[in-house]
């Protein structure tokens, strides 16, 4: 049944340092350092000030356009600062700074069958709980599933192919929180008014394929697909492409398709949302590389410190040559251990200096394997003589803006061509053109 | 925990290949065929392989050094070029003109166009070529395996061409004929292409669309003449046409990147290879026939682009 999509690669996947280790609660850290702009769109405006209380849940930051997410309290404490603060994709941004009293009180709003809530009060639901995608984009999730008019979503699929190396935070919840992921599958399912949904699972984790076929068994319209092996599997589009053998085209969003796509941890939000009345005060995190003593998932507070983190890890064994948040194929490499987890945080990877080697840039060989395993197709040789040249109107032949930014093109490079790196500049180079 | 840790862009894995070790493979791949050349020509292979090697070396440092470029010996191009170079001349050469077709092979095959990556042909092949232009008959006569001194023996090709004589198919498999010194074992260059192909260093298009093109168009002709052409067994196997498919229509500086392209260059060569074979004056046709298609690599690169994901079929 599934399909495999073209090119991709097959990294060392280093998952065996997390996936057998249950999800933990992360210690309550003393003070969270929470950014009013974690997501795709506005910031929050800051709706606290310095001296205020606080509880887990309290809303700090309202979503001020329709584009936007509002921020919750992750601590109960007091609210010291509202200022610029180091932000593992900003740099620095306004952030909320909360001191915690140790007490951990909630406030949530009221919960609600997920039966039978209607649609309505399920989408106020996620904008209330500021829910946004946890894969890794941090899309609004209340804007993604307000379908515009005349569009119809006839499938819903749901992303558990976390094709990244070394991430299992999915996996875990897949294995661990498996009847409230399928809740949230449901709840979104009914919202689209999809006739069909999918669980999209690489084979490889076969733990999760079992419990999620395993509650799913008496859904005839909610099938579980075991995916080959491939990065980046996870790509929206290359999930689409296999299990429905529809592609997305350039530019188009897969609404235009007919179907969505949803991350797991999204789905365990929404139903937490729905069903308990919490908001998205905490996310789980996998923290790991090689040389962290004991690396597991975390389920941690919005606004931790990673160093934090890596520290109730065990800290590291030896220095770390680059901290990464995300996964090694599309995360960011972090300056600073200060930077806190946000809701776009899937992992904090440390790497050894052994590991990362750092090399010089060597003339392009013209060897063509970046062609071979880019997944859309394209022509990374062409459109990095392209960028580096400054032929920005020649560049417009060679879809650039559909480069995923997924590295493979990057990963198998044996001239060590920082291509990635090239094609981001390029894509804001051509922006700037198109807007001026 | 110290800080200043390294900032680059995703990704921060790679996959371990690089220049160099593709470079290395290359080398590798061509052990087998070095050793049936040595087996089949002894000390006069070492030498010349040896001369070759070395003058490759010695013009690229120099040529860089000139320039005030970066030494780039490391990533292994000068060596796999003089190797490849050694390996495509007859094995009785004077070594002084073997040498000569080395400091051209690297300085106008590669260096003057900006070096690895900038040049449009293969730069073994022209060093053959500059050669084959200076000194024809150098470049004609061939020894027969097994002797150290020079008696000389004509190539497959040139006993089938001029002589209408044919070559046993299970000689030219194995290698104990008359030849380039690393042409005759087409046992040898399958075992490195396919150690290559295996590795995913090179893409089995090429050498795949050009002998089977060689072998279509072989049997057309062969069927049209029986008794001027031969079978077309004898046209994949005789001659430098499975050295040339694996070895130098594969080299990826001046082969196409596109998928498609590769198939054109590969079939290209084909047609161009029967075409010199049936209408030039030569018996060979591998050298000029990857040249000619090396130059047509940048339009074929242009015209061949692949279709983006999501315009290849829609909803
Ligand atoms: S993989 Fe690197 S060296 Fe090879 S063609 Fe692509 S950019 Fe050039
Ligand atoms: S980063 Fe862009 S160009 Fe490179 S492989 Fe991915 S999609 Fe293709």
């Amino acid at each position: 049944m599934a399909q495999v999509f073209n090119g991709g690669i097959h990294p060392r996947y280093f998952r065996e340092l997390t996936r057998d280790k249950p999800l933990r609660e992360a210690k309550l850290p003393g003070e969270v350092v929470i950014p009013l702009s974690q997501h795709i769109g506005a910031p929050a405006e800051p709706v606290v000030k310095p001296g205020d209380m606080v509880k887990v849940g309290t809303l700090i930051g309202r979503s001020s356009k329709f584009i936007s997410a509002s921020v919750h309290s992750s601590l109960s404490g007091r609210v010291t600062a509202v200022e610029s603060r180091p932000h593992p994709v900003l740099g620095n941004a306004l952030a909320v700074v909360i001191e915690g009293d140790g007490k951990d009180e909630h406030e949530l709003f009221s919960s609600q069958d997920p039966e039978n809530v209607s649609p309505e009060e399920v989408k106020k639901l996620i904008l209330q709980a500021g829910i946004v995608g946890l894969g890794g984009a941090a899309f609004p999730a209340h804007v993604k599933l307000t379908l515009p008019e005349g569009k119809k979503v006839d499938t819903f699929i749901l992303n558990g192919a976390e094709c990244e190396p070394y991430l299992t935070g999915d996996y875990r919840i897949m294995v661990e929180r498996t009847d409230d992921v399928v809740g949230g599958l449901k709840i979104i399912k009914r919202i689209l008014k999809a006739e069909k949904a999918y669980v999209g699972i690489e084979e490889d984790k076969a733990e999760a394929v079992k419990s999620m076929s395993e509650a799913l068994k008496n859904e005839k319209s909610i099938e579980v697909i075991p995916l080959k092996v491939k990065y980046p599997q996870g790509g929206e589009k290359q999930l689409i492409k296999t299990i429905l053998n529809r592609e997305v085209p350039g530019g188009s969003l897969p609404l235009d398709v007919g179907c969505m796509v949803s991350n797991v941890g999204t789905a365990l939000s929404v139903y937490e949302a729905v069903s308990f009345g919490k908001p998205l005060y905490r996310r789980v995190v996998t923290v790991t590389g090689a040389i962290v003593k004991n690396p597991v998932n975390l389920l941690a507070r919005i606004g931790t410190r990673i160093g934090d983190l890596i520290e109730e890890c065990g800290g590291l064994s030896e220095n770390a040559g680059k901290v990464i948040t995300g996964g090694p194929m599309m995360g960011l490499a972090q300056y600073s251990l200060d930077v806190p987890v946000i809701k776009g945080t899937t992992g904090i990877l440390c790497l050894g200096e052994k590991e990362i080697s750092f090399h010089e840039e060597l003339p392009c060989i013209r060897c063509a394997r970046c062609v071979d395993v880019c997944p859309m197709g394209l022509l990374p040789t062409e459109m990095r003589k392209k960028v580096k040249a400054g032929h920005w109107e020649e560049l417009k032949d060679y879809s650039l803006s559909d480069c995923l930014e997924c590295g493979c093109c990057q990963y198998v490079c044996p001239a060590y061509i920082p291509l990635v790196h090239l094609f981001k500049l390029g894509k804001s180079e051509l922006q700037r053109i198109r807007q001026s | 925990m110290k800080e200043g840790f390294i900032i680059t862009a995703s990704p921060h894995i790679r996959s371990g290949v690089d220049v160099g070790s593709m470079m290395r493979a290359v080398i590798y791949a061509l052990i087998p065929v070095v050793a049936v050349s040595i087996y089949l020509f002894r000390i006069k292979a070492v030498i010349l392989i040896a001369v070759c090697i070395v003058t490759a070396l010695l013009t690229e440092v120099i040529f860089q050094k000139i320039r005030h470029k970066k030494i780039t010996l490391s990533d292994g191009s000068a060596l796999v070029t003089g190797l490849l170079f050694a390996l495509i001349l007859p094995p009785g050469i004077p070594l002084g003109t073997a040498a000569l077709g080395a400091v051209i092979a690297i300085a106008l095959g590669k260096q003057i166009f900006g070096g690895l990556g900038y040049n449009i042909f293969n730069p073994a092949l022209v060093g053959r070529a500059f050669l084959m232009a200076s000194f024809p008959v150098l470049l004609t006569t061939w020894v027969k395996p097994f002797s150290l001194d020079a008696v000389t023996k004509a190539t497959p090709l040139g006993l089938m061409k001029f002589q209408g004589a044919a070559t046993p198919l299970l000689n030219l498999f194995l290698g104990q004929t008359a030849g380039s010194l690393g042409e005759t074992s087409a046992v040898a260059i399958l075992l490195g292409g396919a150690f290559l192909i295996w590795k995913g260093y090179i893409d089995w298009r090429i050498p795949a669309g050009y002998t089977f093109t060689v072998f279509l168009l072989g049997e057309f002709i062969h069927l049209i003449n029986p008794v001027k052409f031969p079978s077309p067994f004898f046209q994949v196997l005789a001659g430098g046409l499975l050295l040339g498919a694996f070895f130098m229509a594969t080299d990826p500086v001046t082969t196409p990147v596109t998928i498609k392209g590769r198939w054109i260059f590969g079939i290209g060569s084909g047609v161009l290879l029967i075409g010199i074979r049936i209408w030039g004056g030569l018996p060979e046709g591998v050298m000029y026939s990857i040249l000619l298609m090396n130059m047509t690599v940048p339009l074929i690169n242009r015209y061949t682009r692949p279709k983006p994901f999501g315009t290849r079929r829609g909803r």
